[in-house]
């Protein structure tokens, strides 16, 4: 790594979601790299949702992070591979327990659409992250954000947020 | 290898004109969370129709923009499926006047979701790099609103007798429309030709299968289809995409070149 890049990777290090600022960009894999390009530094991020109206804001935050630090560098979206949420890290899926929200189960590989079942029979459990009880349901297939469904422990009685895979 | 402009289109004004009717919904939906369900796969579909339309923009060059795509051109441009434009009930006669039935968007949202969700998977393979892009982006949030509509086409169907009544009701108005999902428009044999189009023939015995399923655990009965071929994919539309389009493209033609 050059140091422009190095530098570049640390300006951003930290750089938060602006809707779920508990999680950095680069933990949750819209960060997906840092390399110089033929006019220059590049910036590569990927959009989660085709539809997700956090974007445009995550490209005005890299480039106004990039500028404070004083690193002039182009920001580049780039649709493919697709982002998927098993590129979130670790750490970030723990930051997103703490802070309330499930975080994603790993997306089923090889899915096939003619034999997609609504519900498949043994669908994995997702804990609740107040009391990490097992025994949760689905009220709602959507939630407050494109990328979350809403649910419901049956331990604790508390509602919360699932980050799911996609 | 690049798709051509009309078959782009194509996919681009089924999503946004779905998109734009599922956003009729936003703070009108039968209970919270489906409102907010409704508002997030329009915000999915016009997220797709985007790529799609920036893609185009980007082929034509000039002064093409994906605003000027969807804001600027007529219903007679427009080459999405006649199905999407319809409004949110069934057919009406002299007079008559109604409101939106949930009935008859989760039937479309099904019938549509269950081709799309074939059809992104098929496009990932385009010879097009950048139209498969966006296709295996689709693809994971189509599969997401085909689970939502099916879920919700069984609770109606297999629901009360006034729910299931209004679903079959909504399956029999709108079952004949999808006869134009099979007849190929020269947009599609070109794309299929140079290989960045799927050829839907091949998708039809898959999305009956969907389709048979679901209706069989809705207890609904699937029409036979016969006759009548629309051909909103070639730009002739029903009465009722003129209205949609006006509603949507207004404020950006009162002020061309506004920003907001």
């Amino acid at each position: 790594m050059t140091n422009a890049v190095e530098a570049a990777w640390a300006a951003l290090d930290e750089l938060a979601d602006p809707e779920i600022p508990v999680i950095s960009l680069r933990d949750l894999g819209i960060l997906r790299d840092v390399h110089q390009g033929p006019d220059g530094l590049e910036v590569v991020i990927t959009p989660t949702y085709s539809g997700c109206p956090a974007m445009g804001q995550i490209e005005d935050d890299v480039r106004s992070t990039l500028k404070k630090a004083g690193i002039s560098a182009r920001v580049v979206t780039q649709l493919a591979p697709a982002w998927t949420t098993d590129w979130m890290s670790d750490a970030g899926k723990e930051k997103l327990r703490a802070y309330g929200i499930a975080p994603p189960h790993r997306t089923p590989a090889g899915s096939n659409v003619v034999r997609f079942i609504s519900k498949p029979a043994s669908a994995e459990a997702v804990p609740c992250p107040h009391c990490g009880s097992a025994d949760t349901i689905e009220t709602s297939h959507f939630g407050s954000t494109a990328c979350k469904a809403l649910y419901k422990c049956r331990a604790c009685q508390e509602p919360f947020d699932y980050f799911k895979p996609y | 290898m690049r798709a051509a402009i009309d078959y782009l289109l194509h996919l681009a004004d089924n999503a946004l004109v779905l998109g734009q009717r599922n956003a009729e919904w936003c703070g009108h939906g039968p209970i919270l969370e489906e409102d907010i369900a409704l508002s997030n796969v329009s915000l999915d579909l016009i997220g797709q129709a985007r790529l799609l339309y920036q893609l185009v923009a980007r082929l034509k060059g000039g002064n093409t923009s994906e605003d000027k795509l969807a804001y600027f051109r007529d219903a007679h441009q427009f080459r999405n499926y006649t199905l999407l434009e319809l409004p949110h009930h069934g057919p009406l006669s002299g007079y008559a006047h109604s409101s939106m039935d949930y009935g008859t968007t989760i039937v479309r949202n099904f019938l549509y979701s269950a081709l799309m969700a074939l059809l992104w998977e098929a496009l990932e393979k385009s010879a097009d790099a950048e139209l498969a892009a966006i296709a295996a982006k689709s693809l994971k949030e189509v599969r997401y609103h085909l689970r939502h509509s099916r879920d919700w086409l069984v609770r109606l169907g297999d629901g009360t007798d006034e729910s299931h009544a209004r679903a079959q009701a909504a399956v029999d108005h709108l079952f004949p429309y999808t006869a134009e999902f099979w007849a190929d428009s020269p947009a599609e044999e070109a794309a299929i030709k140079a290989g960045v189009g799927v050829d839907l023939q091949t998708l039809k015995a898959d999305w009956n299968a969907i389709v048979d399923a679901a209706f069989a655990e809705a207890t609904l009965q699937r029409p036979t289809v016969a006759g009548y071929v629309p051909e909103g994919k070639l730009g002739r539309h029903s009465e009722h995409l003129g209205f949609l389009l006006a509603e949507m493209q207004s404020l950006a033609r009162a002020h061309p070149n506004g920003n907001w």
